[in-house]
């Protein structure tokens, strides 16, 4: 079997590993399964790509390559600004929405059904604007380097698993060091004792929402940058992205991250032994499995 | 020319009882019972290709074909989607409420790769054609045709509602009302929730099933695209608009939304130029995903929502009082 499947999996798994953070922190401190989290990867693709073609616009030397990747200055500084809008949209969608539900104390199932509503709106509204035909960021074809062991990669595919690393390292230093991150995890724990104790709940919402959204973008942009940015790229990653944080334990970053890799390899290593068709089927069959052998999965606490 | 949109409007008819049948049985699964299902889709395809593969003549080039009675079609279709439901309730409902709609969720997305991929059973992307459809000795005769298979719909949903409404008001209903309202106190009074709520996603999904069928002989071929997560969308905004809870409503919602639907495609394909049709057709959909969100924002219970029965108790207490 040809060893190559490590790499694609690793990078899918990074693409699904950043989602499942989101999923996993907005489970677990909101307490509803988002469907529209798949748009807010979709969203932060297409702002990062009308960000960077307006800097192309206004500079032309910004679209020049950065060797050795594919990509010109105006993409790094894009994904800056549409990581910060896609944060925007996620506050958006939950002032109009969301806050609503939460104030009147309606139930779960309720903003589970009305984030399948917004995630239907949030998609098509891609698509009226974008149209659905695929959208890349650069032209530029790279050569993918040996790594020995017989992998290959592109220089664009090992800098963006190092983005990957580095932004879960920085959102579980996030939770675990600072104060916002003992006030995210208290009112994950209990959020009426949370807010007796002084703790701001609505602040730590709107973290949750900011968080989840930026590494939304940061993901999407990556999937975007290594396939194709589509209308339908984070409706397509919805169910990996699930199975990931049920795999990982609901509340657990770690294990999103761990989990969304397993999923990408499994992904990967399916493409390999039964065909690229059944892909999408990995995620179910990994799911169900979850679901029947440990429900609360790898880190989670047992209900 | 009376005589064509008579014909017409029982087509339009037909069609939206179809999509009345599923609604009927999402309403068992969410309206009577609160659960939720976002594969809706996968529910009615399944129904539809078994009936497809038990009723149409045997073909060569894909397994069976089996020339059966549409009755039939129609039974196993019921059987078959009811049997994909328990199976995917029995794993999910003991656990969080979520788990239920991710797991449906997979199911539609799995489904929808079998469809594709599984080709010796159901055609891959081209589906299955010639599916036999009631009365087809008067096809040439095209408002009677029409007229037979609007009688045979309305049959349907008049047999579904009157069976929906009796097991309502029936000791299961209530015990799976008494269920949504409060699980502990029913509990309490010795019943398993687990249990019926099992009952009732099987159920609704069996006649998802069923509705599946319906469509595919109404329709006379079946293909994947027919089946698109578009499709759960449109029968969940049936649903919150007409009123989820009230079979009534369900049916109403049903010819409501499809005529809303019906009636902007026909505009966008008569105003808007050819090449901006895609992304006409992609606001339709925003309008529907807005519109369920508004509504559940503003009108949760929908236009003949089911009365609580705890408001109504307290009405009934409040009335007395004033006197």
């Amino acid at each position: 079997m040809n060893p190559q499947f490590i790499m694609d999996g690793l990078i899918t798994g990074a693409i699904i590993g950043l989602g499942a953070v989101g999923v996993t922190l907005t489970y677990s401190i909101l307490r509803f399964s988002n469907f529209a989290h798949g748009e807010l990867l979709s969203w932060g693709a297409y702002l990062a790509l009308a960000v960077a073609g307006a800097l192309g616009y206004l500079s032309a030397g910004l679209t020049k390559p950065i060797a050795p990747f594919s990509f010109g200055w105006a993409l790094p500084i894009s994904a800056v600004i549409a990581i910060g809008l896609t944060g925007l949209l996620a506050l958006a969608v939950d002032a109009l929405l969301f806050s609503s539900f939460r104030r009147r104390g309606s139930a779960i199932i309720i903003m589970v059904m009305a984030s399948f509503g917004a995630s239907l709106a949030l998609r098509s509204l891609l698509e009226f604007l974008f149209s659905s035909r695929p959208a890349y960021f650069t032209k530029a074809l790279q050569i993918a380097m040996k790594l020995g062991g017989g992998l290959r990669a592109t220089p664009d595919q090992l800098l963006m698993l190092g983005v990957a690393l580095v932004a879960v390292i920085a959102v579980h230093l996030l939770m675990t060091r600072t104060d916002i991150g003992r006030a995210m995890r208290a009112v994950s724990e209990n959020p009426a004792l949370a807010s007796i104790a002084g703790i701001d709940v609505r602040r730590v919402i709107r973290t949750v929402w900011f968080l989840g959204a930026a590494l939304a973008c940061v993901a999407g942009i990556m999937s975007g940058l290594l396939i194709q940015i589509r209308p339908y790229l984070g409706h397509d990653l919805l169910l990996p992205l699930f199975a990931a944080a049920i795999l990982g334990g609901i509340g657990s970053v770690p294990g999103a991250m761990l989990a969304g890799l397993i999923i990408g390899l499994c992904e990967a290593l399916a493409v390999q032994a039964v065909g690229a068709e059944w892909r999408a089927a990995v995620s179910f069959v990994i799911l169900i499995a979850v679901l029947l052998v440990r429900p609360r999965g790898l880190f989670g606490k047992a209900s | 020319m009376t005589l064509d949109i008579l014909a017409y409007a029982a087509f339009f008819l037909s069609m939206a009882l179809t999509y009345a049948i599923i609604c009927l049985g999402l309403n068992v699964q969410w309206g009577m019972t609160g659960l939720f299902n976002v594969g809706i889709a996968a529910f009615v395809a399944v129904g539809a290709y078994t009936s497809a593969l038990l009723t149409t003549p045997p073909s060569p080039d894909r397994f069976g074909g089996f020339d059966l009675p549409i009755v039939v079609g129609w039974l196993g279709a019921a059987i078959m989607s009811g049997l994909l439901s328990w199976a995917v309730g029995a794993l999910t409902i003991r656990l969080r409420a979520d788990y239920l709609a991710i797991a449906t969720f997979g199911i539609a997305v799995t489904v929808q790769l079998c469809m594709l991929n599984l080709q010796p059973i159901t055609g891959g992307a081209f589906g299955i054609g010639f599916i036999p459809r009631p009365f087809a000795g008067l096809q040439g005769n095209a408002l009677a045709f029409s007229l037979a298979n609007f009688a045979v719909m309305a049959v349907v949903v008049l047999a579904l509602y009157l069976a929906l409404e009796h097991l309502a008001k029936s000791p299961w209903g209530r015990v799976l009302r008494a269920i949504r309202e409060d699980e502990m106190a029913a509990q309490a009074l010795g019943k398993r929730p687990i249990r019926f709520r099992l009952q009732a996603f099987t159920l609704g999904g069996a006649i998802m099933g069923l509705a599946g069928a319906a469509q595919a002989h109404f329709i006379g071929f079946i293909a994947p695209d027919n089946y698109m997560p578009i499709l759960t969308f449109q029968v969940w905004a049936m649903l919150i608009v007409g009123g989820s809870g009230n079979n009534r409503g369900a049916i109403a919602g049903a010819i409501l939304v499809w005529g809303l639907w019906a009636l902007s495609a026909a505009a966008v394909s008569t105003f808007v130029p050819a090449e901006q049709q895609a992304r006409a057709a992609s606001l339709q959909i925003v309008a529907i995903g807005v519109g369920l969100c508004l509504m559940l924002l503003w009108r949760p219970r929908g236009l003949f929502g089911e009365v609580s029965p705890l408001t109504r108790l307290k009405a009934l207490r409040a009335a007395p009082s004033k006197e």
